[in-house]
């Protein structure tokens, strides 16, 4: 465990439902959800995952922080946003969940086999590096995500459908060399910064 | 009014009437056979021209009584609409031709049916009188309210606005009820955000303010009687007992809360820390607004565990069976009194009081019900639904949590039981009668009488009417000891006319809707005291004039009328004849119906006006393969869902004949036995649904038409017919596909267990 983790849960004692509040992107609106699981059954994800949102935000009131935190179920949000056109109570449960996905990843209690949170940390290396998605860039990483053999594999069975993107030209080759990039990098890279630095202050100051 | 009888008869020929039936063939029958002194036809006889043509005759004395051959009853009632003339309505169109196919075949059994309904209206309209008031009427615009909780002063304040004197009977020495037990209440108003106050002590003093009001303090009604606009009221303060007079009685005799004692599984008994929720708004007035202390050892409580529904909406013995309907928002509103204290106190810190509501239905009834829900959880108020399943002595909930599917426990420093009410109603002297009966009984077989009918006898009821009728001393009761209220169509109505529950003793009810009840009912008994000075009925009979009498020769004082009577309408005097009380008379008949001498009758409904009626139709003989049918309908809503059939053009059996009746318990068994006599083949009862959830306009006469039915196959026997031939039926005002179906069902019956022998 963390020790900002450590830190929080210690602070947080018996209320994860605060930490919630305070902490997660959109979290205080976890208390008005009003259990009738509208976003369980319109979820198209309900079968292959944990829990629902429905017992996601069950779990926070009755203290469940471990079992929240290290779900799979926010890695598993497709955000098709289904739940929150359907929500009676009109809760942002997308959004909630990628709240928690990042407050989970900042505690680094991500589940470690979990193949969307790595896709997700790969595009997001891929987005920041340069302010623009490099889908050239991002498809091979992709490919390569469980190891060499395993890309080679997969980049041997898409040749055909490779060449034909290049053909018509829907893969710009060159974005293999640099690739494209926003206007003032570096300014991109102070803002993000910034912005870690402010959300980190506020849950490093919460967790004192 | 001339002696004489001299009635007109006006067939209508509008509406397709003219087209589809020989109406000079009716004009013949009503002459020859209705011996009507008039029959005339028109093509469109409620337009002004054809009301002219009827006023004009009742104007020159040509006739002094109408038969209107037309439609339903039900329709054209303001045209048709001539004061003080007895009339009988003949449906033509509703019941004849709407419900028969326009085809060629049919058009004999159509004509027929028409032309029955037309001997049967000249034949009933003999025996039809204008009714008149009778000369028992009071009016005393003075209302007596009983109870001086929220709900009793709500309703004395509106009687007094309304310009009525007003008694206010309180038992306590204070105002206020329960009601003025609370710190706060749930909100009334928008945006049902935040506890308000009760408005109690500014409603108390309007009270005392008001020179209408007179406050009686530490008093019972220790007697009561008469009737709306003259009830004899005695008020006894201590030793000291003073008679007054009033219109109509208010009963706002509130509720208690449930005994927690009884629930050993949430340790109420031995836990201090376990209270009931009027338990916890003593703690929250204590605290006005600090820090809420626990009653154990007086720590300020941190973790409050509110426990809803206990002992509530449970099958187990002892348990309330019902919902309570407010705890849900008390508790919500509990809750925030801490969050809300806790707030204060840290000025925003993150100091918290942590709050769990446990539910299995959370319920908050009301306009803002869901906004107070809402704003509960903005609070911060945990809700999680879970059922209860032990609380420990040291306030340890243990519970399973319905959501997650496991069980879970919560330390608490204190919980809140979420008990719910018990309906003050007085004595319930329909259980202490049959409790009695059964302990009579099986003394005279000289069994043992079981321990738990002598506990159910020893239990002490206090009176809170102490009515003096014969019919008891309460208000009577309905399921769980509310008192009785017609819940569908007449909820402010009790079974008692000029008497009015309101409030939680009428049904489980917050202070709002209590409040709200409390306006309603003042309204009912203002209308009672109006009614009543002017010999009217109240509803669902509204306006109308006509009151029982009966034939005093014939009487054989069975006192049958008395007992089955819905509404207690009726006493008897010392020799034991009845007394009709005109003012607590609903006019439904029921009396009627019970009668065995049949000496009992309205002025335009009686035993004579329907059975001539049932005479009146040509009965074919047994070759001509014709049966007939007869239908006796409650007026209330069999007839009109026949109405509404024939509007949707559902066809039944031509050989069917319907008659209203005022309800299913006017219905006379000599009716029955009459028409089957006289070769009637089958005869079917439509009433209202009867039993806990009635919907019996007259409450028990549907159930008493039901009772007497039951026995009528001894009748049949010694007739040697078929128990088929008589059917009852529960219907309901929407059943428009089903009343057709009922009578083709009958008919169909006849065709397969054959003709009456009866015909001649």
């Amino acid at each position: 465990m963390s020790d900002l983790n450590q830190a929080l849960a210690t602070k947080y004692k018996g209320n994860f439902l605060k930490e919630v509040i305070d902490n997660v992107e959109e979290g205080d609106m976890v208390q008005m959800c009003m259990q009738c699981g509208v976003c369980a059954g319109s979820c198209p994800m309900g079968p292959h995952w944990e829990h629902t949102p429905q017992k996601i935000f069950m779990m926070i009131r009755a203290n469940k922080r471990e079992e929240v935190l290290a779900s799979d179920s926010m890695w598993m949000c497709t955000s098709c946003y289904n739940c929150i056109a359907r929500c009676p109570r009109e809760l942002p449960i997308t959004h909630i969940m990628h709240g928690l996905a990042t407050y989970a990843k900042r505690l680094n209690l991500v589940p470690k086999t979990q193949p969307t949170a790595k896709f997700a940390q790969l595009f997001w290396n891929n987005l920041t590096s340069k302010g623009r998605v490099n889908e050239l860039k991002l498809g091979i990483s992709l490919y390569f995500m469980n190891g060499f053999g395993e890309g080679v594999k997969t980049a041997m069975a898409n040749q055909k459908l490779g060449l034909n993107m290049l053909k018509t030209k829907r893969m710009a080759i060159n974005e293999a060399w640099g690739g494209h990039s926003v206007k003032d990098k570096s300014g991109f890279h102070a803002m993000l910064k910034k912005a870690a630095e402010i959300e980190s202050d506020s849950i490093e100051a919460n967790s004192k | 009014m001339a002696d004489e009888i001299k009635t007109g008869a006006y067939i209508c020929k509008g509406c397709d009437l003219g087209n589809r039936l020989n109406t000079d063939q009716l004009e013949m029958i009503a002459t020859r056979e209705g011996r009507v002194a008039s029959a005339k036809s028109h093509d469109f006889l409620c337009g002004a021209e054809g009301v002219k043509m009827i006023q004009d005759d009742l104007d020159s004395g040509e006739s002094n009584r109408v038969v209107i051959a037309a439609c339903s009853r039900r329709a054209k009632t303001d045209a048709f609409n001539f004061a003080g003339v007895p009339m009988s309505r003949v449906n033509l169109r509703e019941g004849v031709i709407w419900v028969r196919p326009d085809e060629d075949e049919a058009q004999e059994t159509t004509q027929e049916m028409a032309e029955d309904y037309v001997r049967m209206g000249c034949a009933e309209i003999k025996f039809m009188s204008t009714p008149k008031a009778s000369e028992e009427q009071g009016t005393n615009r003075h209302v007596l309210v009983v109870g001086g909780g929220i709900t009793g002063m709500t309703a004395a304040i509106e009687a007094a606005r309304a310009g009525y004197q007003v008694s206010l009977v309180e038992k306590t020495d204070a105002l206020g009820g329960t009601t003025g037990q609370l710190y706060k209440r749930a909100p009334t108003r928008a945006p049902y955000a935040d506890p308000e106050d009760t408005g109690v002590t500014e409603l108390a003093q309007m009270l005392e303010d008001d020179d209408k009001v007179t406050i009686y303090l530490n008093s019972i009604l220790s007697s009561s009687d008469g009737a709306p606009g003259r009830f004899d009221i005695e008020i006894t303060t201590g030793d000291a007992t003073q008679s007054i007079s009033c219109g109509s009685i208010i009963q706002a005799s509130g509720q208690t809360e449930f005994d927690a004692n009884q629930l050993t599984e949430f340790s109420y008994a031995d836990a201090p820390d376990v209270i009931t929720q009027l338990e916890m708004e003593a703690l929250a007035k204590a605290a006005d607004g600090g820090p809420v202390k626990r009653p154990s050892d007086g720590k300020e409580v941190q973790n409050v565990v509110f426990v809803q529904c206990a002992g509530q909406r449970s099958d187990k013995e002892g348990h309330l069976s019902y919902c309570s309907g407010h705890c849900c928002n008390t508790s919500i509103k509990q809750a925030m009194y801490l969050k809300d204290n806790a707030e204060a106190a840290a000025e925003g810190s993150s100091i918290d009081v942590q709050t769990t509501i446990l539910f299995t239905d959370l319920r908050t009834p009301g306009a803002g019900g869901e906004d107070f829900y809402r704003s509960g959880q903005n609070k911060g108020v945990t809700f999680r639904k879970g059922s209860v399943s032990g609380v420990s002595a040291d306030a340890k909930v243990s519970f399973s949590d319905l959501i997650l599917d496991e069980d879970d426990t919560i330390d608490a420093d204190l919980v809140v039981l979420a008990t719910g009410m018990i309906p003050n109603s007085g004595r319930n002297n329909e259980r202490e009668d049959e409790l009695a009966a059964q302990k009579t009984q099986l003394e005279a077989e000289n069994k043992e009488v079981p321990q738990e009918i002598l506990d159910e006898i020893a239990i002490p009821v206090e009176s809170i009417l102490n009515l003096k009728y014969r019919q008891g001393s309460d208000l009577p009761q309905l399921v769980s000891g509310f008192n009785d209220s017609h819940f569908i169509c007449f909820p402010y109505e009790t079974r008692r006319t000029g008497i009015y529950a309101a409030g939680p003793t009428r049904r489980p009810m917050d202070t709002q809707q209590a409040q709200e009840d409390a306006t309603g009912a003042t309204m009912k008994a203002i209308q009672a005291i109006e009614n009543a000075g002017q010999g009217m009925a109240a509803h669902p009979r509204a306006g109308d004039l006509s009151y029982p009498s009966f034939r005093k020769e014939g009487c054989t004082q069975c006192k049958r009328c008395m007992m089955e009577c819905p509404f207690g309408a009726i006493g008897f005097d010392e020799k034991g004849f009845p007394e009709y009380n005109e003012a607590r008379c609903r006019r439904c008949g029921t009396c009627m119906g019970a009668c065995p001498v049949r000496v009992i009758s309205f002025e335009n409904y009686s035993i004579d006006s329907v059975g001539q009626q049932i005479k009146a139709c040509d009965i074919p003989d047994e070759f001509d393969e014709k049966p007939r049918l007869l239908v006796l309908a409650c007026e209330n809503d069999a007839y009109p869902a026949l109405d509404m059939a024939a509007q949707n053009r559902f066809e039944y059996s031509a050989f069917v004949r319907v008659v209203p009746v005022r309800c299913l318990g006017s219905v006379n068994t000599i009716w029955i036995t009459d028409a089957l006599n006289s070769g009637y083949d089958g005869v079917v009862l439509m009433g209202c649904k009867k039993g806990d959830d009635y919907q019996c306009h007259f409450v028990k006469g549907s159930e008493m038409a039901h009772m007497r039915m039951s026995k009528i196959a001894d009748t049949l026997q010694t007739l040697n017919l078929e128990e088929e031939r008589v059917a009852v039926h529960e219907v309901a005002i929407t059943d428009i596909h089903r009343v057709p179906e009922l009578i083709n069902d009958m008919a169909k019956t006849i065709d397969e267990i054959g003709m009456s022998p009866f015909k001649f």
